[in-house]
């Protein structure tokens, strides 16, 4: 038994040095090969690449028949990165006053800056754009813009103030929502722009 | 440590005392193709005229056997009956392998050897080619869960991604056919791109201990092989049809495979699936179906000491990812929470729309094998794996049928083994493996890339030795080491470049610098040791696996990268490019008892992770699209205990009892916290009447239960929407469910078995979740499948 164990020993001994021998010499011919494969990969840099469907900026321009114009303007030069967007609000609402609305989508990453507002007119009976007004805000909008199914669209709207109040006003941009639809709540789809605004009617 | 001394030394102290008629033989009886297990078999004693059955697992025990040589007559109803010879000295084990006539109509080869197992001291999971058959219609993953222990991530029900006690994507390597498979792992909603129809077995092995397929299973090592070719002249082959009620449609399967005595052999598969919807019990589930084609071949010569084999699959995987689950932003994820319907639900079509993938895995291997005296077994292999990941989003305009993200992963591998018995008791194996791998991100798709182009070199050695003390015990151990280095090239946003502080820490990676993004070349390199130990002890019916394992994992790059929008789970992922290697510890036992009537096998297990990688929610991000939930990636210690019950009674000549139990708790220590998206405990329960005198009819009935997780850590979030401040509950698990399902299978000829499988057989509305799509709508409803074996 003791011999044997022994015997198996030496022998192990033996068949692991041959064995080292043969795994150096297949190492190297492994590493040989890897070497020629991995020639073959040039070192070229990767194109960059520009989101296409990136909207940054977001314009809603309100122009009353005689007046001063609102104009909301909302700008995300970095997508989903960690910059916040940037939300300005030039003028203020007066009361009682009727005004004619037109939204604006831009990617400004692309120079000329593209207008996404285009591919959505285009393509007006999968998106939406909806106006969600604050409680305690007296504004109330109204669609104007049809797709070819004279569901709404809203690129342009009309918005009429009632008396002096402030809050906030969302505009919300969904894409392949349900249509037609009883409002934000009911239309699914997937948002492409959703951003609130601070306004005041004075 | 101290529990597996403890269990080492209760182990020694343990005796069996055996006299001259008193021993016992432990048989278990295989397929000699593929190792899958035979059930049903007789096994007679001739000089006693002794008989039992082989059970579940393939196994028989014949006690009261004196130290003497008897012959053996085995005999299953789909093979004919064979003689073997046994010499008897005290307690022995034995395995016996039978041709199987029903998978080919071959004679019978007697093969004396050892099963081939990856491991010996840890357990390994079988799924046999009679389970696999059931599931033709399904994918790999669904097969997988099937054992107890294993779970699923599911996007739907047609990506199914397995997970091996809690654990997946990097952390679970699947072998396929000696080839480990390289198919964008590491994302949650990719599933393994393998054609279940062209698996002859699938193996488990829950832990790191096969080190041989890589230091890095953190989780386990899953092994699909293709059915072995016997060394004779046949011509054989089978069909498999089968047409599901669920998202009407079928599946057909085809293999032939030509052997001949010189050694030479060719073999043929493919398969073509095709799905439209699948329904949950009250609705359609819009965009949910499949179309899968595969294709392989093989050709091979073996010469028993020597032989080659040139192996080439085609996989081809298109699915619909339900349309309700592609949103927006927070906001929509409030309303499609809320809503118990999902909001997009459409007439059943065949139609795979977006949001949908494409997924066509090319996989070619050459390998060969010599066996040299005084050396061993020394195997070649080289493979080329091309993995291309092509998934849709709904988008707009021009770019409406450009794919969102278009990856290509080029793999290719040298692997050499030498694998020797040194002597009668000690078997050692020796390796190394070289890889190359190129990733490529398609500029074409205007959308930032997910995954950055990077190239990765690795090389690895391994060693490992198994004893035999004698006949009760077995010991193991091996050690492997894995260098990896990657050169990778990344456009960064410099606002995240510069959030991070990345800006100060790595400033002479930036290689360019366009408009608001940075082009960097991180250049990484990591080195991995890994090793086990790990030994068998038997005693009378019982076996005890004990195994102890120390694998490490370099970051993915999903890991390290993730830099923006991830669409499919409409939040935002965040990488870090510093993370270091993760450092598992696992001690896992098993108890197996192989009794006449009663069996069963206990795997408790205990792993300790080092640098675990996990995605965690950190905030909310706003956009101009609204706002998202900001997850991160980052590194902790996690901590998992748990436990996998098999149990198998007998309680008459026909029917048994089978029972299963999976329990696994993670907990990550740093928060203190449970792991996130851990498996609930889940209970199988089947009663199954077998009849091989009655057209070999097998009827089952099984319960599923799957109980509510109810550790889960708390990561719902707040949003501010136009009217009202909302919390998103994205964390609280669904309630637990049962499902009943019934399988009968019988064969009405000799080379025809016909198969009736209901899966959730009461319609249950039921969500689980471990699927990523439990927000928006239910898993699917009843499903009766009808299949045709056809054996020729």
């Amino acid at each position: 038994m003791k011999t044997l164990q022994l015997n198996s020993i030496t022998n192990f001994k033996f068949q692991t040095m041959k064995t080292m021998k043969t795994m150096k010499t297949s190492a190297f011919y492994a590493l040989l090969t890897l070497a020629m494969l991995g020639c073959s990969d040039d070192d070229t840099t990767p194109e960059i690449i520009n989101e296409d469907e990136l909207i940054t900026t977001v314009i809603l321009t309100l122009t009353p028949d005689s007046g001063d114009q609102v104009v909301l303007t909302t700008v995300d030069l970095d997508g989903d990165g960690p910059d916040e967007p940037v939300t300005t609000v030039v003028g203020s609402f007066s009361e009682n006053t009727q005004y004619q609305g037109a939204v604006q989508f831009l990617n400004e990453t692309e120079d000329p800056a593209e207008d996404i507002t285009e591919e959505v007119e285009e393509e007006a009976d999968e998106h939406q754009v909806f106006y969600t007004i604050s409680e305690g805000l007296n504004i109330t909008t109204t669609y104007v813009d049809f797709d070819d199914n004279d569901n709404p669209l809203g690129v342009n709207i009309t918005l009429e103030t009632g008396e002096a109040s402030s809050g906030s006003l969302t505009v919300t941009l969904r894409h392949e929502p349900v249509k037609p639809n009883d409002g934000l709540d009911s239309a699914g789809g997937e948002t492409d722009i959703a951003t609130s605004f601070d306004v005041t009617i004075e | 440590m101290r529990l597996f001394a403890l269990l080492l030394l209760l182990c020694c102290s343990m005796q069996s005392y055996s006299q001259d008629c008193n021993n016992t033989l432990y048989g278990s009886l295989l397929d000699i193709h593929d190792g899958s297990v035979l059930t049903g078999a007789t096994v007679i004693v001739a000089q006693t005229g002794v008989g039992v059955l082989t059970d579940l697992d393939g196994n028989f025990v014949i006690s009261n056997l004196c130290s003497a040589t008897y012959q053996l007559q085995i005999s299953h109803p789909s093979c004919s009956t064979k003689a073997f010879s046994v010499l008897i000295k005290d307690d022995t084990q034995k395995t016996f392998k039978l041709e199987h006539h029903l998978e080919s109509l071959n004679e019978i080869i007697v093969n004396g050897k050892k099963t081939n197992r990856a491991t010996k001291s840890i357990y390994e999971n079988l799924v046999d080619q009679k389970t696999i058959t059931t599931f033709s219609s399904g994918s790999l993953g669904d097969a997988l869960n099937s054992i107890s222990g294993v779970s699923s991530l599911n996007t739907g029900n047609t990506v199914v991604k397995p997970m091996i006690n809690g654990l997946h994507s990097s952390r679970v390597l699947i072998i396929n056919n000696g080839v480990q498979m390289q198919d964008q792992e590491w994302g949650a909603e990719h599933a393994p791109s393998i054609d279940i129809n062209a698996v002859g077995t699938l193996k488990v092995i829950k832990g790191a201990g096969a080190l041989q397929y890589g230091g890095n299973a953190i989780g386990g090592v899953v092994i699909a092989s293709a059915p072995k070719v016997p060394l004779l002249d046949s011509l054989y082959g089978k069909t498999i049809f089968s047409g599901s009620s669920n998202g009407l449609g079928g599946t057909v399967s085809s293999s032939l495979t030509r052997s001949n005595q010189n050694g030479l052999y060719t073999a043929f598969q493919g398969s073509l699936k095709r799905y439209g919807d699948f329904n949950a019990p009250n609705y359609n589930l819009s965009n949910t179906g499949v179309f899968e084609r595969n294709i392989a071949a093989t050709i091979g010569f073996n010469r028993i000491d020597y032989g080659v084999e040139a192996y080439y699959s085609l996989f081809k995987n298109e699915i619909g990812i339900l349309r309700a689950s592609h949103i927006g932003g927070a906001e929509d994820q409030v309303q499609a929470i809320a809503s118990p319907v999902p909001s997009i639900i459409n007439d059943f079509t065949y139609n795979i729309d977006a949001p949908r993938q494409d997924v066509t895995h090319h996989l070619a291997r050459i390998k060969g094998f010599k066996n040299i005296e005084n050396i061993g077994l020394i195997s070649l292999q080289y493979d080329y794996q091309q993995n291309n990941r092509l998934e849709f989003d709904v988008r707009r305009g021009s770019n409406k049928d450009k794919a969102s993200v278009d990856l290509v992963l080029d793999t290719q591998t040298l692997t050499i083994d030498v694998a020797s018995d040194i002597s009668e008791k000690l078997t050692t194996k020796f390796g190394i493996v070289g890889s190359l791998q190129t990733n490529y991100a398609n500029p074409e798709t205007g959308v930032r890339r997910l995954i950055p182009d990077y190239d990765k070199y690795s090389i690895a050695g391994f060693a490992s030795g198994n004893y035999d003390i004698n006949q009760k015990w077995v010991l193991e151990a091996g050690f492997r080491f894995d260098y990896t280095h990657m050169n990778v090239f990344k456009f960064y946003r410099r606002s995240f470049w510069q959030d991070r502080g990345y800006d100060n820490q790595f400033s002479d990676l930036v290689v360019e610098e366009i408009g608001n993004q940075l082009l960097v070349n991180p250049k990484l390199d990591f080195y991995n040791p890994s090793f086990t130990i790990g030994s068998k002890y038997s005693f009378g019916l019982y076996k005890l696996f004990a195994n102890y394992s120390l694998s490490s994992r370099a970051p993915n790059a999903s890991e390290q990268f993730s830099e923006g929008l991830h669409h499919s789970a409409s939040r935002i992922e965040l990488g870090d490019l510093q993370f270091t290697s993760e450092t598992a510890h696992k001690i896992s036992l098993t108890l197996q008892k192989i009794g006449e009537r009663f069996d069963f096998t206990l795997t408790p297990f205990a792993t300790k992770i080092d640098d675990f990688i996990l995605i965690e929610p950190t905030g909310i991000r706003q956009t101009i699209r609204g706002n998202f939930q900001v997850w991160e990636y980052r590194q902790t210690q996690a901590q998992m205990y748990g436990l996998d019950l098999d149990a198998n009674l007998s309680l008459t000549d026909n029917v048994r009892f089978v029972h299963q139990f999976s329990l696994v708790k993670g907990y990550d220590k740093t928060s203190n916290e449970p792991l996130i998206s851990m498996p609930a405990a889940n209970t199988l329960n089947s009663l199954v009447y077998t009849n091989p005198n009655f057209n070999n009819i097998s009827i089952a009935i099984q319960s599923n239960y799957v109980f509510r997780q109810n550790e889960f850590p708390n990561t719902n979030f707040e949003v501010v929407l136009p009217d009202s401040i909302q919390t998103v509950d994205i964390s609280t698990p669904p309630s637990g469910y049962h499902l009943l399902n019934l399988n009968i299978t019988a064969a009405i000829r000799p080379d025809m078995q016909v198969g009736l499988y209901v899966n959730n057989l009461l319609n249950t509305s039921y969500r689980n979740y471990l699927n990523r799509l439990r927000y928006y709508a239910d898993d699917v409803g009843r499903n009766i499948t009808l299949q045709l074996k056809y054996n020729y």
